[in-house]
């Protein structure tokens, strides 16, 4: 296909709560990405950087932070700023340099330092701002995901001991993974003495924020020939599109959905859309995909997901995770870096850092994580303000 | 009882007394209700109207989903102490073909809601200042 390009290097620095400054991470994901690529820094001639909002200046121009962190030698940069989605969109700008014929080898880098204590918004009286509202009226982050949870227990019966495994599931992949944060396995009792934090939702079935970064050399395809890398694994679509009016979900930090009260407007579900454009651009369907990175914000948030891939028919996601389908070793494992759950957020980093894990499983070389055979990916992410991002990855 | 005059927590953003209701505004051309109030450009991607009226909303509607808040919200969201949980509610009203999100009235746990139940618009204190009782607005079941 005329529209892929080939992941060269993969690198990611490991995630925690490190203090670090950011930079410090981006350049670590940076040198494993080029050394995994084997590519010299100086053949790079496009860095794409996601932005951070949690370190001053320097992560608004995350793309020339880490250029010249890396030595100026140079090369056009770019940084992209979406979100959850900021590495996909960074992703997507090198794709369109390298497509156009601007260059052949780009950096693409995402890395955060979150900052200590709670991250709430500014006081005063402000109603014209939907994050001060809802925080004024008590309604924080885990609200929104524990309203979904519910309504999966209600509408699909998914029961509290289904978003344990969730965890359990994760927690085992995770295990097996040097660069995750959280690496301890857990049993379904732990889960459930975690404190519940909003019902249904306990403590153990929410990610944290961490520090970390992640890191990927891509280039035109034929510049993986010539340096005789031609069977490196492919971006085959990146779908970033916007929702579509009315969203009938209730996202955070909104108090309220769109109305869909005019002629011609129905409700739609925004996670639902964004991987019908992945599919169509990569030309397969997800009866082809082997392996799945999703967005676990929440354990039940990943049930959810894998219906919005239609990897599951509609409510049938927890009869997957039952029968043991998405586990490593199962049909379609989910989520086997171990996710969010193991990760945490890392703004930045988490949309590339998926594809690092996909890059790595489509080559054979997870190791304990392995999944036999995988040779399609697609990973899915969601942020505020419409921003959200699925790609697809081919062996 | 204190003798605090009753405020609304948030200006404008319903009616006060027993009755009350949620105020919004409705686009003049294509007939699209926004909470809260959208006065300057539709967000119809079918519409480019800068008209739009204000109408109070529909007071009951549809539970489309629950929780509660076991812990303590940040500010600026004023804690009494000690801190009470209390549950939330997301109400979907059906003229207006919205969900709108809102606590659940003082009492009532997550252990007597159910997804599709009917639900109505109280008000109930949010938190008191020095010289008022902030209201807002809160859902509640509708009792028979
Ligand atoms: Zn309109």
């Amino acid at each position: 296909m005329s529209n892929e390009i080939a992941i060269l290097g993969a690198g990611m620095h490991p995630w925690g709560k490190w203090g670090h400054n950011f930079v410090q991470y981006g350049v670590a994901a940076a040198r494993a990405a080029l050394s995994d690529a084997g590519v010299p820094w100086r053949d790079v001639r496009f860095v794409s950087g996601g932005a951070t909002m949690r370190c001053g200046y320097p992560g608004y121009v995350a793309g020339a932070t880490f250029a010249q962190a890396l030595g100026w030698q140079g090369a056009e940069v770019n940084t992209s700023y979406a979100a959850c989605a900021s590495g996909s969109q960074a992703l997507a700008a090198a794709r369109n340099k390298i497509l156009a014929g601007e260059c052949e080898v780009a950096l693409v880098v995402g890395a955060d330092t979150t900052p200590k204590g709670f991250l709430a918004p500014a006081g005063g009286y402000r109603p014209e701002d939907p994050d001060w509202v809802r925080f004024y009226l008590g309604i924080t982050n885990p609200t929104y995901f524990a309203l979904y949870a519910r309504r999966r227990m209600d509408l699909y019966g998914d029961t509290l001991e289904d978003f344990a495994a969730v965890k359990v599931k994760n927690a085992a992949a995770g295990s097996k993974n040097p660069l995750a944060r959280y690496r301890k396995c857990f049993t379904p009792e732990d889960v459930a003495a975690s404190a519940m934090v909003a019902d249904p939702l306990r403590l153990m079935d929410i990610c944290a924020t961490s520090d970390g970064g992640a890191a990927l050399i891509v280039s035109s395809v034929d510049y993986a020939k010539r340096i005789g890398k031609g069977d490196a694994p492919r971006v085959a679509a990146i779908s970033t599109v916007t929702p579509t009016f009315a969203s009938g979900v209730v996202e955070m930090p909104d108090i309220a959905t769109d109305s869909a009260a005019a002629v011609g407007i129905d409700a739609h579900s925004y996670r639902a859309s964004l991987p019908i454009k992945a599919y169509e651009e990569a030309g397969i369907g997800p009866e082809d995909v082997n392996i799945a990175e999703v967005y676990d914000l929440s354990t039940a948030l990943e049930l959810d997901w894998i219906e919005d891939l239609q990897l599951a028919p509609r409510g049938e996601a927890a009869q997957l995770l039952r029968r043991g389908d998405t586990a490593i070793g199962g049909r379609i494992p989910v989520n086997t870096s171990g996710g969010l759950a193991c990760f945490g957020e890392a703004v930045p980093a988490q949309a590339i850092a998926q594809i690092c894990e996909l890059t790595w499983q489509l080559r054979g070389q997870a190791g304990e994580r392995q999944v036999e055979g995988a040779k399609v990916g697609i990973t899915a992410n969601q942020g505020l303000f419409g921003h959200g991002s699925s790609v697809i990855v081919k062996a | 009882m204190s003798n605090k005059a009753l405020a609304p927590a948030i200006e404008g953003w319903h009616t006060m007394g027993d009755q009350p209701r949620l105020i919004g505004t409705r686009c003049c051309d294509c007939g699209t209700y926004f909470f809260p109030k959208q006065n300057d450009y539709c967000k119809n991607p079918d519409c480019d109207s800068s008209e739009f009226e204000e109408v109070e909303l529909s007071r009951s509607g549809e539970l489309w989903s629950y929780t509660n808040a076991s812990y303590k919200p940040p500010a600026p969201f004023v804690a009494a102490d000690p801190f009470e949980p209390f549950a939330i509610a997301a109400v979907q009203l059906e003229k207006e073909q919205m969900t709108v999100l809102g606590q659940v009235a003082g009492g009532i746990g997550v252990e007597q809601l159910k997804i599709g139940m009917p639900m109505e618009l109280v008000l109930e204190t949010l938190h008191e200042t020095d010289d008022e009782i902030k209201v807002t607005w809160k859902w509640k079941p509708v009792t028979a």
